[in-house]
């Protein structure tokens, strides 16, 4: 099959963690993934499947949870775009953070900063999500390495520090 | 003996990383050492997205690999035009196999695998050509660009036709056939239950694509980094086919998403570092999922026929099995998975006569090797099916006749081998029975919580409840005269604060399992020294480590820095005697500092160290096994890893649905150095012995992979999940560095095994094939 001509955007730009980043000269079949990963040294969203199976590219775009691999970077122009390293940076899932590492809830870590950004996502929509609410709402994040225990136990124990 | 009891799950109540360590705090005296839970180092960097995987690499003016493969199962090459390829702009190299400038082939233990078809391609998704260009769409586009002429052949996709087919390739078509001949194999039992059982190909599917960074060297020689197990052999692989002396081929271990044994098999690697010697600059290669997906070996499908013979007592009497894995197209670990599941057969049990016959065999599916587990998996299917249908013939017990017939210490396997080290068969298995059943869901349990989920399709009504019981039993590293090891650098020296400072060096793949933690420990506890940095693993600075496989790196990389810190010590009381003006044999270690015996004196571990650093590269080789002979008779393995599991099931057998609702086991570990670490491979391996028994299978047409996606390949979500309650069993194993033995494989040996004997339970039906698929059960059974 002949290859199709490549379209290059000549500039666009991308307002990711509060900051205006500017994209040149970029294929305009880009993934908002590939983007934040090769384009703009923001390497924290990963990609395990590139078809939005498996939440390890989750990213905030306007606030919501959103696959990245499965968002064209053109289209996020004029969104908001939140990923993991801006979560860290501004200390707003510290505490997700910290349980994580200190409950056991990292092992490989490729799904990590996905789950980072889906925990954060949840708690802040539903603060007080009862066990199947938390599994359901992380049902979109696969892990191979920890079954999920750890996870979960961490999630709790945010639950609770954010409660007391 | 002393269990820890470890929980997890639903309604427990228990603060993350409390509960858990209920072993007295570190064997040493410093926090954070061995039995303590530390935190990950790489902990905080994977948690912020700052940790540097694989495909994660960057480098300016790098180029992007992609690899051209096989649309057919078998078939012959004609011809491949790469003109087109070659003219498209920004292409800037097209290899085949005429380009391989060294050894043709590759492979873990013979070099039978082509580094890109030429004549023949024998498996669907086999490399014929790859492609650098400068963005990863052109490469891809650049791939297709390639004509390849081929001209399909008859495949041959069935393991039992393909033992009496035409060779497929050059070395035959049988891998290795393994006979183990032990005892009287004409004695016969009172009671005799026979039965065929089949399991599918499951696939690791770790989280992190194979990717890697190859970078031109001056030298002519090349740097790659890459997520893998086993860098020292990816090393000698890679040099062999470039050509090169394997001092020119440096290995440097990019951060490993993942492996389960799917990165034991060069992949990308020797692609890569030709593609960036022939264009003189970094290439970038990272395979998609669907590439992933062929790019790997994956676990051998089995198929397996038993008949147990058994005393109207209860007494094992013979086991007779035959054990045929498919290989796929090439070796891969072939040899040695068929010698695991030959050798464990018969299960964890005094069995005084048998007859194995175990083939490991080549036909034309993808090619199968390691796999967390490794053909112990596939036969305790089998073994442990066999248990429940001779209870049932002498009607006792399930799990008395398991506890009856148990291995202990001085036994012998089928194998002639005696058991010396600990062998804690009817702990395991009454620890997993001693956890509490889960209650039975009320009718109004959330729908979520019914077989089928989110489909919202079981009636609560049609669900039945069924509980199974497994047990297993593995080796632990390399087996059969195999002469296996670990190097361990040590490093000490006062840190520009003057706090004492250790670096461990080790080529130990860090894939997750959290060695990286336990090197940390040993050091804390063996030295005193705190801080403890870990530099990274290559094959520069160290010699190999072996495989972060078979469950070994706690034994032998352990094994290897804690011999590294006994060296250091013995110089640091060195330089204390040397100062004292007293013999060395006078000091001892306390804490953090050297004492003198006959006065009392002390000196800091800072003080010692401000005369200069020390340094030591130590080797630790595990006790010498021997070859099996041919009665499949020999001392081939180091030390047996046991493990139970209970599982508690929901089916709808209308629909044929399984929801599993908690997996109890008891695990043997010898000593636990890291609980947290220790919990944490229970409850992964278990989800991956869950994924095989209802879930996880590569499903092949005629060879071709129909499913190469996590769309269709389904693994265990957090919604499938089911709670884990696990007792770890700790009975200290001699010779073992810390008395600990492995604990990664058996979570996900009898814990699938455990899952089909309660679907048998809820529903009566035969089910003999893993993985469970609907219509095997709403079908009422189906033949293996």
């Amino acid at each position: 099959m002949p290859p199709e001509p490549a379209v290059i955007a000549d500039r666009y730009e991308l307002s990711v963690n509060a900051t205006m980043r500017v994209v040149e000269d970029a294929w305009i079949g880009e993934t908002l993934l590939f983007v934040l990963r090769e384009r703009l040294g923001l390497p924290g969203a990963k990609n395990a499947c590139e078809q939005g199976e498996c939440g390890s590219c989750s990213v905030l775009l306007d606030g919501v949870v959103v696959c990245a691999c499965l968002v064209l970077a053109v289209d996020a122009v004029g969104s908001e775009i939140q990923t993991v390293e801006g979560l860290s940076a501004s200390g707003d899932a510290a505490d997700i953070q910290a349980a994580l590492v200190r409950g056991g809830g990292v092992q490989c870590g490729f799904c990590t900063p996905g789950f980072v950004v889906a925990i954060y996502d949840l708690l802040r929509r539903n603060p007080d999500a009862d066990e199947m609410a938390v599994r359901e709402a992380l049902s979109g994040n696969l892990c191979r390495c920890t079954g999920y225990g750890r996870i979960l136990d961490a999630v709790r124990a945010v639950q609770r520090a954010r409660a007391s | 003996m002393k269990g820890t009891v470890l929980r997890s799950g639903r309604g427990t109540g228990e603060q993350a990383g409390s509960g858990i360590a209920t072993l007295p705090g570190g064997l040493g005296t410093l926090p954070g050492g061995l039995g303590d839970s530390p935190d990950r180092p790489d902990g905080v960097q994977k948690v912020r997205g700052e940790f540097a995987f694989a495909s994660d690499l960057w480098m300016d003016a790098m180029l992007w690999g992609k690899t051209l493969r096989s649309p057919h199962v078998a078939a012959r090459v004609r011809a491949i035009d790469t003109s087109r390829a070659v003219a498209m702009p920004g292409v800037r190299a097209v290899l085949t196999a005429a380009d391989v400038p060294g050894r043709p082939t590759f492979g873990l233990e013979v070099p039978d695998q082509p580094v890109f078809a030429s004549d023949i391609v024998r498996y669907h998704g086999e490399p014929v050509a790859a492609v650098a260009a400068d963005h990863p769409e052109l490469a891809r586009r650049a791939a297709l660009a390639i004509e390849v002429d081929y001209e399909p052949m008859d495949a041959q996709c069935d393991p039992e036709a393909a033992l009496h087919a035409p060779p497929i390739h050059p070395d035959g078509n049988l891998f290795r056939h393994l006979v183990i001949r032990h005892g009287d194999p004409s004695a016969r039992g009172d009671v005799v239950v026979e039965g065929s059982y089949a399991v599918g190909m499951q696939d690791q599917a770790f989280l992190g694509p194979e990717a890697g960074l190859a970078v031109p060297g001056d030298d002519g020689g090349v740097d790659l980094y890459v997520a893998t197990q086993w860098l020292h052999v990816d090393r000698a692989q890679i040099a062999a086919s470039l050509g090169l002396p394997v001092e020119r081929v440096r290995l440097y271990l990019a951060g490993v998403g993942g492996a389960f044994g799917g990165r034991e098999d060069v992949s990308l690697q020797i692609h890569l570092c030709m593609l960036a010697l022939r264009t003189g600059r970094p290439v970038k290669m990272v395979y998609a999922r669907d590439e992933s997906f062929f790019g790997h070996v994956h676990r051998h499908p089995a198929r397996l026929w038993y008949r147990h013979h058994a005393s109207r007592s209860g007494e094992l009497v013979k086991v007779e099995a035959r054990v045929v894995v498919d290989g796929g197209a090439y070796l891969s670990s072939s040899n040695a998975v068929i010698s695991n599941a030959a050798c464990f057969a018969p299960g964890p049990y005094r069995v005084p006569n048998a007859l194995i016959d175990g083939y490991a065999v080549r036909t034309n599916n993808p090619p199968c090797g390691a796999m967390r587990g490794f053909g112990a998996v596939q036969v305790c299917f089998g073994h442990e099916a066999q248990m429940d249908k001779l209870a049932a013939a002498l009607g006792m017990d399930p799990i008395e006749l398991r506890r009856r017939n148990a291995l202990t210490r001085g036994d012998r396997l089928v194998t002639g081998q005696v058991l010396t080290g600990a062998v804690p068969v009817r702990e395991v298995i009454d620890a997993a029975v001693a956890h509490p059943l889960p209650p039975v869901p009320a009718p109004d349990a959330p729908m979520l919580a019914r077989p089928g989920g989110a489909g919202a399709t079981a009636d609560a009504s049609h669900v039945r409840r069924g509980v199974g019981f497994a047990v297993s039993f593995k080796n632990i590293a390399y087996s059969e005269g195999f002469d296996d090891y670990s190097s361990a650098r040590l490093r000490l020296e006062a840190g520009l604060d003057g706090e004492p400072t250790a670096t461990v060096t080790v080529a130990t793949a860090e894939v997750g399992q959290g060695f990286v933690t336990l090197a940390q420990q040993i050091v804390r506890d063996e030295l005193g020294v705190r801080r403890v940095v870990l530099a990274p693993a290559s094959t520069v600075d160290v010699g190999s480590a072996g495989s972060s496989s078979a469950s070994r790196q706690t034994w032998m990389s352990g094994g290897a820095l804690q011999l590294a810190c006994a060296v250091l010590r013995q110089e640091l009381f060195g330089r204390a005697a040397e100062l004292w003006e007293c013999g060395s044999s006078q000091c001892t270690s306390t804490g953090s500092s050297v004492r003198r015996g006959d006065t009392g004196e002390r000196l800091g571990i800072a003080e010692l160290l401000a005369r200069g650093p020390l340094e030591t590269e130590q080797e630790l080789h595990h006790r010498p096994t021997k070859a099996l002979d041919p009665d499949g008779q020999g001392d081939a393995h180091l030390s047996f890893m046991f493990a139970a599991h209970r599982a508690v099931v929901d089916v709808d057998a209308e629909l044929g649905l399984v929801r599993v609702v908690q997996m109890a086991t008891g695990q043997d570990v010898g000593k636990a150095l890291h609980p947290l670490q220790v919990q944490g491979q229970i409850e992964g391996g278990i989800a991956q012995g869950v994924g095989l028994a209802v879930m996880e299978e590569i499903v092949l047409t005629d060879g071709r992979v129909r499913n190469p996606s996590f769309t269709d390949y389904l693994l265990p979500t957090i919604l499938d999940m089911p709670d884990v309650v696990a007792s770890l069993v700790e009975e200290p194993e001699p010779g073992a560095p810390y008395g600990a033995k492995g604990v990664g494989e058996p979570p996900a040996i009898s814990s699938g095994p455990a899952v089909l004997a309660a679907v048998r339970a809820a529903t009566g039906l035969d089910l003999c094939r893993a993985p469970l698929r609907p219509e095997d059960i709403c079908l009422g059974g189906h033949p293996a």
